[in-house]
């Protein structure tokens, strides 16, 4: 028979005071008792604090701060796409390859934003660790494809593969490029303008 | 064409305000205390008579839905869960809800939710909507502050709030039951069924999970009348809608269009049309991804109702027309679908976790032609091996874009199959 013995590792994580309140925050939004229910928030905290991924002590002090068993936050941690075992790239690039942007051309955009960013290879991290490019399932902004989402935060939509590479350059030279539609649209109503709530707009002005 | 005075998403384009102070210039939370005072039995009866089907993509009867929550609370705690884990390849409706009028689906919480005798609603947004999140967030404190929400929400005596929950990427999680589980802080498995939701839900507590549109209409249903709303769309599919449009069209757009409008004038008249023309068109998916294909001769008078798409044996899903004009590889479009679903398959029933992969292998065989031709036969046989053997749907999901697929390009994928092996055969030479 196979004898495994568990032993915790030692920690070496925990939270800033400011993400202990904030912990402590998302774990009110739930029942008490049922504290695990706040794993998901409590994991991007310590991601983020982490520098971008999750190591075992980090995901160990949650399973701790939320009095869980680690291998079940382990297995959150496995199963969602979201969080990530292995330091990436300070701009993590993820390209949306679901076929509505397939068929827009997200192909070229993964290719622009690798040759950007000096990457040869799908999901690795460029030299300098300024970049990891990745293509990703549909992040559901297909009205503006296509996109990609930049580490858990903004999307970049309606692309070309040139802006795609601007926009890599920009975060390169320490910028913020601006998030939403790269074609100056407002969301995702038709290029040009709207065709309905045209009458709608007149009237809430006349309004104000 | 539906008139802007029918049309129940008055900022869906972000045009103005999305806080409180707009959302009220638009008519949300106008009296909602009214809406509550109708009380449980006659909201229940009225948003039967509206007729509103679920807008997440399999358009159950909403009222129907929430008439299965216990009358009497025996003690446990009634939860309203809403699903905007949007996830489904097409769709990004509830994006536009949540970022431009994210008021719309509180309020509609507060009335849905004292319907069924919950004090309590969970919104599961999709890990990656971070702006829709930040949005709704700011909307909840707002509601808070004005009184709206909390002991006493909307000056209705009735206690409601309302709390957010994020996800982290799993499609999987749109799945209700899945969905419950990740709000329980587990990996997102489906569980089976019965029981249902309605009876043990969310912490064991009898829960009704909606998907963001149905539950942000209904205040405006019952505000304009059942009559104003069973009176647009077709009997049974009743109502206005937001299609997605994407792909080869034009000017890809969201719009808010009555359930019923064939679906050549919703692509010429809101996305521009197809790119190059009508007579370009080569398919269009029009529901999401897990519904079939449907080719262009059933696309010149489809329907884009529930019932309308069902008989054309494809479904109308979440709304999120697809259109793939002839420059597309339509064997790899659909493989993408393939690889998506086996990317998002959770691994809990066997039929899924090999199936999808399996379908997925075959189908990048297949767009090469590096295959045979009883090959289609034997893909087409483990589809329906992988449907309906699954807890979930989301094997059903799996199978049905491959079995349109066969079902109208079956030529094109035995042109491909002959090509590839005469060139083989001539390389042997």
């Amino acid at each position: 028979m196979k004898v495994t013995t568990y032993q915790v590792p030692e920690t070496d994580f925990q939270f800033t005071p400011e993400n202990l309140e904030r912990a402590k925050g998302y774990i009110a939004r739930y029942p008490e008792g049922r504290q695990a229910s706040a794993v998901i928030w409590l994991l991007y905290l310590a991601q983020e604090q982490n520098g971008g991924w999750l190591s075992v002590p980090a995901i160990e002090y949650v399973a701790g701060f939320l009095n869980m068993a680690p291998i079940r936050v382990h297995e959150v941690v496995s199963f969602y796409t979201m969080f990530y075992t292995e330091p990436r790239g300070k701009h993590h690039i993820q390209v949306c390859r679901t076929t509505t942007c397939w068929v827009r051309g997200s192909d070229d955009i993964v290719k622009s934003c690798m040759q950007a960013a000096g990457i040869s290879k799908l999901g690795e991290t460029s030299e300098d660790g300024l970049f990891t490019v990745s293509e990703v399932e549909c992040l559901g902004a297909c009205c503006n494809a296509p996109m990609f989402q930049l580490n858990e935060g903004d999307y970049f939509e309606d692309l070309t593969p040139e802006r795609a590479a601007e926009i890599v350059e920009e975060l390169r030279a320490g910028k913020t490029p601006k998030p939403g539609s790269q074609t100056g649209r407002l969301s995702s109503e038709p290029e040009g303008g709207p065709t309905t709530l045209t009458e709608i707009q007149a009237d809430s002005r006349g309004d104000a | 064409m539906l008139q802007d005075k029918d049309r129940v998403f008055l900022n869906l384009y972000g045009q103005q305000d999305w806080g409180l102070e707009g959302a009220r210039k638009r008519g949300v939370w106008d009296n909602t205390k009214d809406l509550i005072a109708l009380g449980r039995e006659k909201l229940l009866e009225l948003v039967k008579e509206s007729e509103l089907r679920g807008r997440g993509g399999a358009g159950f009867p909403a009222g129907m839905k929430w008439s299965f929550m216990p009358k009497e609370n025996d003690g446990r705690p009634h939860y309203l869960v809403v699903n905007a884990d949007e996830s489904e390849p097409g769709s990004c409706k509830d994006r536009e809800i949540m970022r431009n009028d994210p008021h719309m689906l509180l309020e509609g919480c507060v009335v849905a939710g004292f319907a069924m005798g919950a004090n309590k609603a969970y919104i599961y947004i999709r890990g990656e909507y971070w702006e829709p999140l930040q949005r709704l967030e700011a909307a909840i404190a707002e509601a808070r502050d004005a009184g709206l929400l909390g002991d006493n929400a909307c000056g209705s005596d009735w206690a409601f709030d309302i709390e957010v929950s994020r996800g982290a990427g799993a499609y999987i999680c749109g799945e209700e039951t899945a969905l419950l589980e990740s709000l329980e802080g587990k990996k997102g498995q489906p569980r089976l069924k019965p029981p249902f939701p309605a009876a043990v839900g969310l912490y064991g507590c009898p829960s009704t999970v909606n998907n963001v549109e149905t539950i942000a209409v209904v205040p405006t249903i019952l505000r304009r009348g059942t009559e104003w709303w069973t009176n647009l769309g077709r009997p049974k599919n009743t109502g206005t809608k937001i299609f997605s449009i994407s792909g080869n069209v034009n000017k890809p757009c969201n719009v808010e269009e009555e359930l019923g409008i064939p679906l050549k004038e919703l692509i010429e008249k809101h996305a521009g049309g197809v790119t190059g023309g009508w007579d370009n068109l080569q398919a269009v998916v029009p529901g999401g991804s897990s519904v079939p294909c449907i080719p262009k001769p059933t696309c010149d008078s489809v329907l884009m109702d529930f019932d309308s798409l069902r008989e054309a044996k494809s479904g109308l899903g979440t709304a999120a027309v697809i259109v793939m004009d002839k420059s597309v590889d339509i064997v790899r479009a659909i493989g993408r679908f393939s690889h998506f679903y086996m990317h998002e398959s959770c691994g809990q029933c066997t039929p899924c976790r090999e199936g999808t992969g399996w379908m997925y292998r075959v189908m990048q065989r297949m767009a090469k032609g590096q295959a045979t031709v009883d090959e289609i036969d034997s893909l087409l046989d483990v589809t329906y091996q992988v449907e309906g053997h699954t807890i979930c749907a989301l094997g059903d999901a799996a199978a049905w874009p491959i079995q349109g697929l066969i079902r109208h390009f079956r030529p094109e994928i035995e042109r491909r199959i002959n090509e590839y092996t005469s060139n083989s055969a001539v390389a042997a030479e």
